[in-house]
């Protein structure tokens, strides 16, 4: 077929430098299948350890105008940048809108030193969280020293996302819940830094208090979230948000933490990749002909679901046996 | 099976949103993933369709087809192939003059079933069968 030369070729400008074959690469990477699984382990090789930095929030909080200012700043600085802003996919059609980009100022999109993934979510089950890894570690090989990770901080499997990036950045805005809201929220447990973005609302100074207030109840950590405020639209407060993302950076760096967090990461990411896997290997197995008489077999009541259960495993093991 | 990307990029009237907004719509629930571009500029839908690596462009277009035709310039001298569909207020002498140039038009009237459908004729060849 010569996939594999092709996916080879891609990676290798790519890597580079050529901004078309990545591109195109990591259409082949989102997309998993066997090109991709070919060149993964070279992919993992040519890192050179990216930053990365996860923005989530609820919807409408300012992620998208806060990543375009963000990005703004750290050209500001002279690095080059990358965006990996992932949208839902809708659960009826599979399709998505990807909205992301209208927040994008035009000086950032035609910027040789920007560039910018647009990533549809593609359903619940593992999908999403297993290529936004290999999206950003090709993004790494491909020599971007800083990624943006964008996504809603609603549901499971974003939150996953977001665990995939060195600085967790939550985003909120004035008047966002009370102290018992704020203990609910899962969301908080994450953040590296929170932001209350569109602090030219009424609010600002409560809203802050009671995320101070909640984070001082939580256990004392090494690393103590910092609460600030951000204005996206016009950019203020994003020098000091990018000067306390760089701190964490250092901070994850000196303590040794970030290796211990990625070291944990991968192994979390491979737990999950093994568990989707299998997942696609029982949904064949339940569709094969073996497999649809004992499935045919249950329904009618003539064997118990343990006996089906280990007789369709026994099949699965079989086929995987088979494939190896 | 992996779904197909589409731009979508209006090339005037900053204000009017909701013909792209109806036909992106519409192309989601087709089952698309439909990249939102907003007001952007030729240089920019270049940029934008190559890095994205989108199986389709769809314009829409606010009566100036002269502003179509530099797009189609700009992707050609960017050496982007990717096929076009334009939609909105196209002039009828327009309509030809772009299909002229390959980009399939909807007009005020079209169906957005026929959009949805030419869009799958557009990126029939890019899907790609999973191997089982």
């Amino acid at each position: 077929m010569g996939e594999r030369e092709s996916a080879d070729a891609l990676l290798r400008s790519a890597i580079g430098g050529d901004r078309r074959a990545l591109a195109r690469l990591l259409s082949v990477v989102e997309a998993g299948g066997a090109p991709f699984r070919v060149i993964a382990p070279q992919i993992f090789a040519a890192g050179r350890g990216t930053h990365t930095v996860g923005l989530t929030g609820a919807p409408g909080a300012g992620k998208s105008t806060l990543t375009d200012a963000l990005v703004t700043e750290v050209r500001r600085h002279g690095s080059r940048v990358a965006v990996v802003a992932v949208d839902p996919s809708s659960p009826l059609s599979g399709g998505a809108i990807l909205g992301d980009r209208v927040r994008l100022r035009q000086q950032n999109v035609v910027d040789d030193d920007v560039y910018v993934r647009s990533m549809a979510s593609r359903g619940q089950l593992g999908g999403l969280s297993l290529a936004v890894p290999e999206v950003i570690r090709t993004l790494d090989a491909a020599g971007w020293p800083v990624v943006l990770i964008e996504t809603v901080g609603v549901g499971q499997s974003e939150v996953a996302i977001t665990e995939n990036a060195d600085t967790t950045v939550v985003v909120l805005n004035p008047g966002w819940g009370d102290e018992v809201q704020a203990n609910k929220a899962g969301l908080l447990e994450i953040a590296d830094v929170l932001v209350v973005n569109k602090a030219d609302r009424p609010g600002v100074q409560a809203t802050v208090r009671d995320l101070e207030r909640m984070l001082h109840l939580g256990k004392v950590q090494p690393w103590a979230p910092a609460v600030l405020t951000t204005i996206a639209t016009d950019g203020t407060g994003v020098d000091r948000l990018w000067q306390v993302i760089t701190d964490h950076q250092r901070f994850l760096a000196e303590t040794g933490e970030r290796e211990h967090r990625r070291a944990q990461r991968r192994i979390a990411e491979v737990r999950e990749r093994v568990l989707h896997e299998l997942t696609d290997v029982s949904s064949r197995v339940e569709r094969s002909h073996a497999g649809a008489l004992i499935i045919g077999a249950l329904a009618k009541g003539e064997i118990d679901p343990v006996t089906a259960s280990d007789r369709l495993i026994r099949l699965a093991a079989g086929r995987m046996a088979d494939a190896r | 099976m992996v779904a197909a990307r589409v731009l979508m990029a209006k090339t005037s009237l900053d204000g009017h949103w909701r013909g792209i907004n109806v036909v992106s719509r519409a192309l989601r629930d087709g089952g698309f993933e439909v990249i939102l571009a907003g007001m952007v500029t030729a240089d920019t839908i270049a940029r934008i369709a190559a890095d994205e690596d989108v199986d389709l462009i769809g314009l829409h277009v606010g009566g100036r087809v002269e502003v179509v035709e530099r797009i189609l310039d700009t992707l050609a001298a960017n050496g982007i192939t990717t096929p076009v569909i334009a939609g909105g207020t196209i002039p009828h002498y327009a309509v030809a003059r772009l299909e002229k140039r390959n980009v399939s038009c909807f007009p005020p009237g079209s169906a957005l079933d026929d959009i949805v459908a030419r869009a799958r004729e557009l990126t029939a060849q890019d899907v790609v069968n999973e191997e089982e």
